[in-house]
């Protein structure tokens, strides 16, 4: 149904009239150009299209427009603030944990979700919570480490 | 260095068949210090149409860099960016040589219009045969801008001339000081390779450091922009309509439901049918509404029939490579063991899907793609849309991950053929299905070996045969004095009939199939004189660059000595490719009754020659360790009739966090050596060294790849 929906994203208001069953996925990188959400699977397999709805991890590609109505959206355009990257965003790059690139703005928001909840999380802990993450480089080993150093840094400042 | 390669490249001429001269070609490029130079011998780098492009370059180099008069270094290298840190590691070396800041050089890939002609990045060919052309290139830079400022300084020669950061000074008088960019400034100087000497290792000052990756801020920020992020004003999305196997051929399609959303174009062009919509979401509802009749492919080959059929179809085996004689060490041999080894097709599955957005502004078309071969694909968009190549332009921006797979890239010429009959920007993005039927798979491949040794068990006769994944890594490096290798049919196209979809490159093309056989038949064969499998492999090595890595991965792995099957779990293999020596060692545990494998420890050596970036070095090592773990275990597209059954990663697995094994890499130093390549080496061994472990766990050896749950389970019930 097209209908007008308001909801935050990277923390500024913003209010669409959309067909409300409309993937969120396309929605954020057509209609409001943040292409740093991807494309990786259609189906929530995969991991790239991650997005943090009111402090949830969820697969942009399967979430209905309408189900964040109201909500907040954040995706990775909006975790650096004034400039400042975050935390674990400074800790990828420290740890080069990325190859192609492609899987790290799902990988970062799902982090970020994690440290939300819990802000040490132990090494188990995080590959619990990424293994839904696919990377195909094979960066694993430094994702964790990355994360674990910014959960180190962070002192639950997230 | 390759001496041959410098002969070569210092023979340089105009060549005026492009009708551009290299004058020409220097009004446009501006001013500053050029260097042009190339990599090998022309014919290999010559493009086939021979035609130039605007801005036209003269086919004598296919690279180059200038120093402007603002003080930076740029690098125009026709080469792609896959993830692989090719753009920081030849930022190094330029910088290194040229004593300016790793900072200070920007490096343009992958753009035809901006880099002169490629053919592609694959094969670890970047570093190891560009790398070396590079470094010459910047030291003849250097040595131009020395002699320059000893003019500029008024002093008698460049004997007292210190450079640091791009500022050259008299090591007599600090005062007379001079910058590059001050040199160049307002000038246009040309200079092609000649020879001259490198850095020597010692001097090194960017080479063997890990600078953070060029790439490094776009990459965590979600700015690095791929195909699919690129969306001209006015583009349209396209789905097309596709068959539901291969080989099943179209009879109707009715899309009177599709035309009804509005905004929705149905677009017959040839044999393609595609829907385009300003949303690619409501496209793909539209291509949903179309009711397609295809008459099925012909009855064919499935995943399990299909190594029978490649056996019976393969063209004549040829000889690889050959010593002694097979009758001979046949005689000599007091124990015969003769296995086969399979391997299944299995995908590329890059986490970026094949995409492309073309625009015609004009008579120029211009196509962003996730390709490894944009020179190439520019060559095919313009045969395919009637274009004279001068006037087709291909960039691929970061490419989300290719590994062999992005060497073909349909998704561009689609794009390229929308965008032509719409008049508008097209966008191509291949969903999951998508990539999964039309990728070129690696190869299902048989290996037939059989090999011998004599009563004091040393061995002396390898008969081997591969079929179907190419002869890459298959000559044997141990000591036999009796062997032959054969090979029948490549890894990629040119097998018409051969296989039931297309195949081709994938890391490591063939080797990995090569090195799985090979490495599981010198385990089979120490196991069954009761040798512990790293003595064995000591006792026919005598190839001081693979004895070295061994030793170093048996060492830092803690090997001790046993028969297998030992109980403990370990395997070894060694591996060579490109130029580079690994050798790997794990550690499994096998769950013996669901036949789960859990991989608890890889430790890999590699001797690589000069390491550029220790780091990017370590990181490859841990990315094919990782990606490798995948073919090994689990990675294997069904598939029957023609139809790919797995269309998606809930039934086609490849690694995940979970799977994740410590993992420990050793890199070699041999920085005298010339770089050899990094990307492909380290997956290679990845299913032999899991063979061997399961095998050392639980004495069931594992011939066919992936070696699933399922599989392990039959071989220990076979016993």
């Amino acid at each position: 149904m097209r209908r007008n929906i308001s909801f935050t994203l990277n923390r500024k208001p913003v209010q669409l009239t959309v067909d409300d069953d409309r993937m969120l996925l396309w929605v954020l990188r057509y209609d409001l150009g943040l292409t740093g959400t991807k494309f990786g699977c259609g189906a929530a397999l995969c991991g790239s299209c991650t997005v943090i709805v009111d402090e949830e991890a969820v697969r942009s590609c399967v979430t209905p427009v309408k189900e964040i109505a109201g909500k907040h959206l954040l995706t990775i355009e909006g975790l650096s603030r004034e400039g400042r990257l975050h935390p674990i965003q400074e800790a990828f790059i420290d740890h080069h944990a990325f190859q192609c690139g492609y899987c790290t703005p799902g990988m970062i928001v799902q982090a970020y979700a994690l440290l939300l909840k819990k802000a040490r999380p132990t090494r188990e802990e995080i590959i619990q919570h990424l293994d839904n993450n696919l990377c195909r480089c094979g960066s694993h080993t430094r994702i964790v480490d990355a994360i674990l150093e910014a959960a180190g840094s962070t002192k639950g400042a997230v | 260095m390759h001496s041959d390669d410098w002969n070569e490249t210092s023979e340089i001429a105009v060549d005026m068949a492009t009708g551009v001269s290299r004058r020409e070609f220097l009004q446009l490029a501006g001013t500053g210090l050029f260097v042009f130079f190339a990599t090998g011998p022309m014919a290999a780098f010559q493009e086939p149409s021979r035609l130039p492009a605007p801005p036209s370059y003269p086919t004598d180099f296919n690279a180059y860099l200038r120093i402007g008069g603002d003080g930076r270094v740029t690098c125009f290298v026709g080469k792609v960016e896959l993830g692989q840190g090719s753009k920081t590691a030849l930022a190094q070396l330029a910088a290194d040589e040229l004593d300016v800041s790793f900072d200070s050089v920007d490096m343009v890939m992958g753009d035809t219009d901006l880099c002169p002609w490629d053919m592609g990045t694959f094969g670890s060919l970047t570093i190891r045969r560009f790398g070396p052309v590079l470094r010459g290139a910047a030291a003849e830079a250097r040595a131009v801008l020395l002699q320059m400022s000893a003019d500029y300084l008024q002093l008698p020669s460049v004997e007292n001339l210190h450079v640091k950061d791009g500022v050259v000074t008299c090591t007599k008088d600090e005062h007379k000081s001079v910058s590059y960019a001050k040199l160049v400034e307002g000038k246009r100087i040309e200079r092609h390779l000649e020879k001259v000497p490198v850095k020597p290792v010692p001097a090194f000052t960017v080479i063997g450091t890990a600078p953070r990756r060029k790439d490094a801020l776009d990459m965590v920020t979600g700015k690095a922009r791929y195909a699919a992020d690129m969306t001209p004003p006015g583009t349209l999305h396209a789905r097309l309509l596709r068959p539901p196997a291969h080989g099943a051929t179209l009879k109707e399609a009715d899309t009177t439901a599709a035309e009804k959303i509005p905004g929705v174009r149905v677009i017959r062009d040839g044999e393609m049918i595609a829907v385009i919509h300003e949303r690619p979401d409501t496209a793909e509802r539209a291509l949903e509404l179309i009711r397609a009749r295809f008459e099925p492919a012909q009855p064919g080959e499935d995943d399990k029939t299909i190594f029978d059929h490649l056996l019976k179809a393969a063209p004549p085996l040829q000889i690889v490579d050959e010593k002694g004689s097979l009758a001979e060490g046949e005689k000599l041999a007091a124990r015969v063991v003769e296995e086969t080894y399979l391997n299944s097709y299995v995908a590329h599955a890059p986490m970026e899907t094949h995409s492309a957005v073309a625009i015609i502004e004009g008579r120029r078309l211009t196509v962003w793609a996730s390709t490894q071969t944009p020179f190439p694909l520019r060559q095919q968009l313009a045969q395919a849309i009637g274009f004279a190549p001068e006037n087709v332009r291909v960039i691929a921006p970061y490419v989300g991950g290719g590994f062999g797979g992005k060497s073909s890239s349909g998704q561009a010429l689609e794009a390229a053929r929308l965008a032509k009959v719409t008049g508008k920007p097209v966008q191509v993005v291949w969903d999951r299905a998508e990539e999964f039927f039309y990728d070129t798979f690696r190869p299902a491949a048989v290996v037939k070996i059989r090999a011998g040794v004599n009563a004091a068990g040393k061995l002396l006769l390898w008969d081997y045969r591969v079929y179907c994944a190419g002869d890459r890594g298959s000559r044997q490096f141990y000591d036999i004095p009796h062997q032959r290798t054969q090979s029948s049919g490549g890894w990629g196209a040119g097998n018409p009939g051969l296989h039931p979809f297309a195949v081709g490159p994938w890391r490591a093309p063939g080797v990995n199939t090569n090195t799985f056989a090979r490495e599981s038949h010198i385990d089979t064969l120490a196991s069954k004189l009761g040798s512990d499998p790293l003595e064995f492999r000591l006792s026919h090595l005598s190839d001081p660059r693979m004895r070295r890595v061994l030793l170093a991965a048996a060492k830092q792995f803690g090997w001790k000595p046993a028969s297998a099957p030992s109980g403990r779990g370990v395997g070894l293999a060694c591996a060579t490719d490109v130029g580079t020596y690994v050798a790997t060692a794990a550690e499994v545990a096998v769950n013996k009754s669901t036949g789960h494998v859990e991989v608890k420890r890889v430790v890999c050596a590699q001797d690589q020659g000069l390491t550029v970036n220790p780091d990017g070095s370590r990181q490859q090592m841990e990315s094919g360790i990782t990606m490798g773990l995948g073919y090994a275990l689990a990675e294997e597209v069904r598939f029957k009739d023609g139809a790919v059954l797995d269309r998606n990663f809930d039934s086609y697995q490849i690694p995940r966090f979970s799977w994740l094994p410590r993992i420990e890499t050793i890199v070699i130093e041999n920085p005298e050596t010339p770089a050899s390549g990094c990307g492909e080496p380290p997956i290679t061994s990845l299913g032999a060294v899991v063979a061997n472990a399961i095998f050392d766990a639980t004495g069931a050896r594992l011939r066919q790849l992936p070696m699933t749950a399922e599989r392990i389970k039959t071989a220990l019930q076979r016993g």
